[in-house]
């Protein structure tokens, strides 16, 4: 390994300073369009928990899963169908989210690690399709059209997160416990070995080390993480529906994390902001963002390898 | 659960297999031959199906519009793959979905600003129209006939090139190594590019055969471009005899599974409770197939022998 020198693209200061942007945009929102700001920026952060998720099994573990949206899904549901029930404790409907996206990454992780490559990539893709359908076919909890919530999740008993800034304040704590969480575990023992598996599964194999607990046990954490945004997705919209699982938003997941830079973490939060203020900023100009998008897709991936962090670090890098 | 009806669906879940075995053939060799995994071959079939229409309205004549959607489709097969696919051939997987998947959202929009995001419609040619009586009691359209018949006769067809002729041979042998073909003194990127327009040509193809039938509308490609992704990895990849086999095997499960399950459950649960289930499983039929297949075998039913 080459030793780099650390640079503010490195690893301690630069999350900081993107933690500190979501802490303090609040207050700048506050001289502006408020609630637009707002709502806009929770989208984000729940998004980039979603994607840091999703770069700890593809980034670190090189594992291409095309059915993330489910776990999305999955967590939203959880509070969709918990309230429709009458129950609206985060102190229930949080753990609930939680458990039933673990259960379903367990099962359909032990299936899928069985395979590799393309057909890993595919299996995966089916699950999501199935929990995609499975939404549809839920008549009492809206089928295709979804379902309108009676109003966000309670805090034992209190609506103290229906303000827009209170919850806003949750969300982001949300995403620097799951950004602590997956940085404490990439560098831990267990990381080095799901490193180690994506670099040389033989030679990990010939270790001593079981590969498959290791990789089952990433795509469980990653999928409750996944299923976390979920949970906050719903709040956040206060609505559920079965497009939350579709295929194409699996890919988006896919794009924000390549957008941002593969296996760095924050290089996730970055691609999640840069694809949905992307998002929003073209289809302001034109509905027809998606033929710049498309394209400038195709571009990322064909010139600027590493995504933007490699595109950043490379200006890093020749300006010192 | 009444005969006639068994045998209608029947004949349409053979209806969706040909069409899911056009599509499917080129995506696995494309996928086969070339490592490459291409989601925008859902499109090619949207593209073909728009060209058919607008063609067709052009020239007033079904077949004359088919005829002329067709080198249009390979044209542009062949355009996306001197423009982008061919620099992809040697990345990872993962820059080939993103890479194609910027094409998807680029030209579901694109055909969306041309032809509008309103459904076209293609008038089913004169000559075709109407239905015909199997046996008594069962009448079917002719046009779907048609497109089960011309299904199958490309597959006949395709069978043959594949397994007769030399440029088949060299494309079993791509893949099942393509770098040896190419030490062989094999103008492989040139091979790359006949198995990438023709599978382009066979998607759009389909997309014509059935715009008849179908809405031909925007994003009309991406669900059944998942459809032919299960086809080829329960066939097994770079297979086209196991793309067919999968595709009537899907086309059926998945028609018959969406009307006769709910009656089948029935036998064992209580009606309310089974059609819930019935209609909750059905659509999950062939991605359950599809894992239960890779779970037993985890290269597919006829992995091309490496």
């Amino acid at each position: 390994m080459m030793v780099k020198r650390e640079t503010i693209f490195g690893r301690e200061a630069f999350p900081l300073v993107i933690f500190a942007v979501f802490a303090l945009m609040p207050i700048a929102a506050s001289f502006g369009a408020e609630n637009y700001l707002l709502s806009m920026v929770t989208r984000v952060m729940i998004f980039a928990i979603a994607a840091i998720s999703l770069d700890l099994i593809l980034g670190y573990g090189a594992l291409v899963s095309f059915g993330h949206a489910a776990f999305l899904g999955i967590g939203a549901y959880a509070v969709g169908m918990l309230s429709a029930h009458g129950v609206k404790d985060a102190a229930i409907q949080l753990p609930a989210a939680l458990l039933a996206s673990a259960t379903f990454a367990a099962i359909t992780g032990a299936l899928s690690l069985r395979t590799k490559g393309v057909y890993f990539i595919m299996i995966t893709l089916a699950f999501g399709q199935m929990a995609f359908f499975l939404a549809v076919s839920l008549a009492s909890y809206g089928g295709d059209d979804g379902m309108t919530l009676s109003g966000r999740t309670q805090l034992f008993g209190t609506d103290w997160i229906k303000r827009d800034r209170h919850f806003y304040y949750v969300v982001l704590a949300f995403l620097i416990g799951t950004y602590a969480l997956c940085r404490s575990l990439v560098v831990s023992r267990f990381g080095r070995v799901i490193r180690g598996a994506r670099e040389n599964p033989q030679r990990m194999a010939a270790i001593g080390y079981s590969l498959f607990r290791f990789q089952l046990a990433i795509y469980v954490i990653a999928g409750t993480l996944c299923g976390l945004a979920g949970f906050l997705l719903a709040n956040q919209s206060e609505f559920i529906s079965p497009a939350y699982m579709t295929w194409q938003r699996s890919g988006e997941l896919i794009v924000m994390v390549v957008l941002g830079g593969l296996g760095s973490l924050h290089g996730a939060v970055i691609g999640a902001a840069a694809f949905l203020l992307l998002e929003e900023w073209l289809s302001g100009f034109t509905e027809h963002w998606k033929l710049i998008f498309g394209p400038f897709l195709v571009v990322v991936v064909l010139f600027a390898r590493g995504g933007l962090m490699g595109a950043l670090k490379r200006l890093g890098g020749r300006g010192a | 659960m009444s005969l006639t009806l068994l045998y209608v669906q029947t004949l349409n879940g053979l209806q969706l297999g040909v069409l899911l075995f056009l599509i499917a053939a080129g995506l696995t060799l494309v996928f086969g031959v070339m490592d490459f995994i291409n989601l925008a071959h859902g499109v090619q079939y949207m593209i073909g199906a728009y060209l058919a229409a607008m063609f067709t309205a052009m020239t007033g004549n079904f077949f004359l519009g088919l005829a002329l959607a067709l080198p249009s489709a390979l044209a542009f097969g062949l355009l996306l793959e001197f423009l982008v696919f061919r620099h992809l051939y040697d990345r990872d997987h993962l820059d080939q979905v993103l890479a194609t998947f910027g094409i998807i959202l680029a030209l579901n929009q694109g055909v969306k600003v041309i032809w509008g995001a309103a459904p076209l419609s293609v008038p089913i040619p004169d000559s075709l129209t109407g239905a015909i009586v199997l046996m008594p009691g069962l009448l079917y359209p002719v046009w779907r006939l048609v497109i089960i018949g011309s299904g199958l006769a490309v597959a006949v067809l395709l069978g043959l090139l594949v397994t007769k002729t030399r440029i088949g041979m060299l494309v079993r042998a791509g893949a099942t190594n393509a770098p040896m073909v190419s030490a062989l003194g094999v103008d492989i990127g040139k091979l790359f590019m006949i198995v990438f327009g023709f599978g382009a040509m066979l998607a759009g193809f389909a997309g014509a055969m059935v715009a008849p039938i179908l809405s031909v509308e925007p994003g009309m490609g991406d669900n059944l471009l998942i459809l032919t992704f299960v086809v080829i990895v329960i066939g097994g990849i770079g297979s086209v005899r196991g793309a067919f086999i999968a595709a009537i095997l899907v086309g059926l499960v998945d028609t018959l599974g969406r009307s006769f399950g709910p009656t089948l459950l029935k036998a064992v649960m209580d009606p309310a409770a089974a059609s819930q289930t019935g209609r909750a499983l059905a659509p999950m039929l062939i991605y359950i197939l599809m894992a239960a297949v890779l779970f037993f075998r985890p290269a597919g039913l006829f992995p091309a022998k490496k």
